[in-house]
């Protein structure tokens, strides 16, 4: 079904115009907002199930030829990407409206929200560099727009911070781009996945490291991760949670999409080995030293991308298949982590652990909220954050890379010890007392204390995310099996190829771009074949 | 022709770096506008140069490559959006805080200080300990025989001191 490709894309920017047009109406935009997102999810699970039983499917918007015109691509990867994402966007966007303060107060966040919405699906579906580029600056647009929203002097502050390192990376990935379009004449990843092949090995490292650099920024990667923890804790809970579950891994997905489709083994794997036990050490020691509980959760973020990269490291089909449920597994976890980490602030009256305590008597619910993720992302048991640790590892040890399996089996101790920090802070320990001597304000929003922890808005899609990590631990076989399946297409880009080119060989597919009428300027530097092309790329170094 | 772009593109990175650097936030967005020229200049040039491409006006092999320069005029639009809304940033950072200066990260701070109280207090009960020490040892010299001599006791004290606490 071509026909649903464009839309999870296409809806949510409608409706984010139609949000606009119904502004006075906070009731209607909810109505409009929830129900495209429903409808998003209903999609990507169609494209998912189509995609799993029929193979890759790609489209091109306006019949366009291939390596010309705006191509959407999902395989199995990108579709599971999808169905997670639209679930995560979902569940927050219903946490929103159900919290105090958070979107009630502006016109703009529901708007703002579904061209977040529009540029992941985007980020997920598209099968053109220059587009991913686009998808990921809608996207953070967006952000930098939810991130302020508040306009407080701290939120200013951090937003400040996170929309510069953000543009910086992006005119990194424009820089990226231009070389690679003046290396290739293309922007297009399929063509593009031959295309570099027949390039000299120096060009192709410098391409393959520069984009490691541009999307380690985004997903926060160890030297690049330090403007995350300072920006993300400052935004409102539910946008927090977005942000962690899914813009840190849309920078994963575009590093694992350009990494096997572009340069499959151009990088030295113990470079990105070290990178990612680098990740994964620094950023759970960071975590366990702060004392607020959105900061340490921003740290943790980073310790668990590491986990992502070591399976692209390994490059196995075990390895990658692991990097897949990782990423799957931990959108969910981590969104619900901040969404728990919103109700313990909303019910306590703060995020600061040294100002809270004793939650478990008032609010029983949110200590078993904040458990079940907890245990799944330190990798115990019946939950899918051990499947996913165990897959890792295993496919780790295969490789003989001894090393990461200490270091990630360690780290998940390690995360176990920081979680456990904010469970007795906030949930056992005796209430301390406020700085100012008077123990802190029950619930600093007002309206009455609910045992249930907050309004049935905020913990019902809480409790739906927590009970999706059980489910994906108890049902893991099946999703495993998938992202295995999804793993074999990242190794082998053949048929990635093949459904975006057509089944002839590239050449035949210029042809066709030629007889469009579109093709004859791209023919010149991409025709010529091997001289002409080495004539730039040979003066451009 | 081409290296004078590739200057100019060089240039326009090195002056855009250097604007980034700064504290003030309205250089910080010169900066990143330079960076984004830059980086427009250098897309630019990834494509062929040529005569101007219109279809059956000329010769399509002596056509400029239109890709680059379609793609440039996206990026052009993004950049425009989003420096409006850092230039909307300054200004509420100016309205807040009567200036536009990026402030340092305040929980970084506090968490920094909290190893650095902890370190202090040690710091103190060592001084302390020291202190305590020396003293006696003063007590006892000034007791034993004589003020003047090699005494000074305090001052042979403390380099004896200081190793103890370099380890910390």
């Amino acid at each position: 079904m071509r026909v649903l490709l464009p839309l999870p894309v296409l809806l949510p920017l409608a409706a984010a115009a139609v949000s606009i047009l119904v502004g006075r109406s906070r009731r209607w935009q909810r109505i409009v907002s929830i129900s495209t997102l429903t409808a998003v999810v209903g999609l990507a699970v169609a494209i998912l199930v189509e995609v799993d039983r029929d193979g890759i499917v790609a489209t091109q918007a306006g019949d366009w030829g291939a390596p010309l015109g705006i191509t959407l691509v999902a395989d199995r990867f990108s579709a599971v990407m999808l169905v997670v994402a639209s679930v995560v966007l979902l569940a927050v966007v219903i946490y929103a409206v159900g919290q105090p303060g958070a979107e009630r107060n502006h016109v703009g966040f529901q708007s703002v929200y579904l061209v977040l919405a529009a540029g992941v699906a985007a980020a997920f579906l598209t099968g053109d560099l220059f587009n991913l580029f686009v998808a990921i600056e809608m996207m953070l647009t967006a952000s930098y727009v939810l991130i302020t929203l508040g306009g407080r002097l701290d939120q200013v502050r951090a937003g400040m911070t996170y929309v510069v390192i953000s543009l910086v990376a992006s005119i990194l990935f424009l820089a990226a781009l231009a070389f690679t379009y003046s290396a290739t004449g293309t922007v297009n990843l399929a063509d593009l996945s031959g295309r570099i092949a027949e390039l000299p090995d120096g060009v192709q490292g410098g391409l393959a490291g520069l984009f490691l650099v541009v999307f380690g920024i985004k997903a926060g990667l160890f030297p690049l991760y330090f403007w995350l923890p300072d920006s993300y804790p400052t935004a409102p809970s539910p946008v927090t949670a977005i942000f962690a579950g899914l813009l840190t891994k849309v920078g994963v997905y575009a590093i694992i999409r350009t990494q096997t489709l572009l340069f499959p083994g151009v990088l030295p794997t113990w470079l990105v080995m070290a990178v990612a036990g680098a990740t994964m050490v620094v950023g759970v020691l960071g975590a366990i030293a702060q004392d607020d509980v959105k900061r340490l959760l921003s740290f943790h973020i980073i310790s668990h991308i590491g986990y992502m990269l070591m399976g692209l490291g390994l490059a196995t089909v075990a390895g990658l298949a692991g990097a897949v449920f990782y990423t799957v597994h931990h959108i969910l976890v981590k969104t619900t982590l901040f969404l728990t980490g919103g109700l313990i602030e909303h019910h306590g009256g703060s995020s600061r652990l040294s100002r809270l305590g004793d939650m478990v008597r008032g609010a029983p619910l949110l200590a078993v909220l904040f458990l079940v993720p907890a245990l799944s992302l330190a990798g115990i048991p019946p939950m899918s954050g051990f499947v996913a640790k165990l897959s890792l590892v295993d496919a780790a040890a295969e490789e003989r890379q001894w090393a990461m399996v200490v270091v990630s089996v360690a780290v998940s101790l390690l995360t176990l010890f920081a979680l456990m920090k904010i469970w007795m802070g906030a949930f056992w320990a005796p209430v301390t007392e406020g700085e100012d001597g008077r123990p802190p304000a029950p619930d600093a929003r007002g309206g009455p204390r609910s045992r249930w922890g907050g309004p049935a808005l905020m913990v019902v899609p809480t409790v739906v995310l927590a009970l999706g990590t059980v489910v994906l631990g108890v049902l893991s076989g099946p999703l495993y099996d998938l992202s295995t399946r999804a793993a074999t297409d990242l190794v082998d880009p053949e048929p990635y190829v093949t459904a975006v080119l057509g089944d002839g060989p590239t050449d035949l597919a210029d042809d066709d771009g030629d007889a469009g009428g579109g093709g004859p300027a791209q023919d010149g530097p991409v025709g010529g074949g091997g001289p002409a092309q080495d004539g730039p790329a040979g003066g451009g170094g | 022709m081409n290296v004078l772009m590739a200057a100019t593109a060089a240039s326009l990175f090195a002056l855009g770096t250097y604007l980034l650097l700064q504290r003030k936030l309205s250089r910080i967005i010169i900066g990143l506008g330079l960076l984004g020229h830059g980086a427009n200049v250098l897309f630019v040039n990834a494509g062929r140069r040529g005569r101007a491409p219109l279809i059956g006006a000329s010769d399509p092999s002596t056509f400029a490559d239109p890709m680059p320069q379609a793609l440039v005029l996206t990026a052009i639009v993004i950049s425009f959006g989003t420096t409006a809304l850092l230039l909307a940033l300054a200004y509420r950072s100016w309205m807040l805080t009567d200036d536009d200066e990026v402030a340092d990260d305040v929980e970084d701070r506090a968490v920094a200080r909290a190893g650095f109280a902890d370190r202090e207090l040690d710091d103190e009960a060592a001084l302390a300990a020291d202190l305590e020490a020396t003293t006696a040892g003063t007590a006892e010299d000034l007791e034993g025989p004589g003020l003047g001599g090699d005494g000074d006791p305090t001052l042979a004290g403390t380099p004896d001191t200081l190793p103890t606490e370099d380890p910390r």
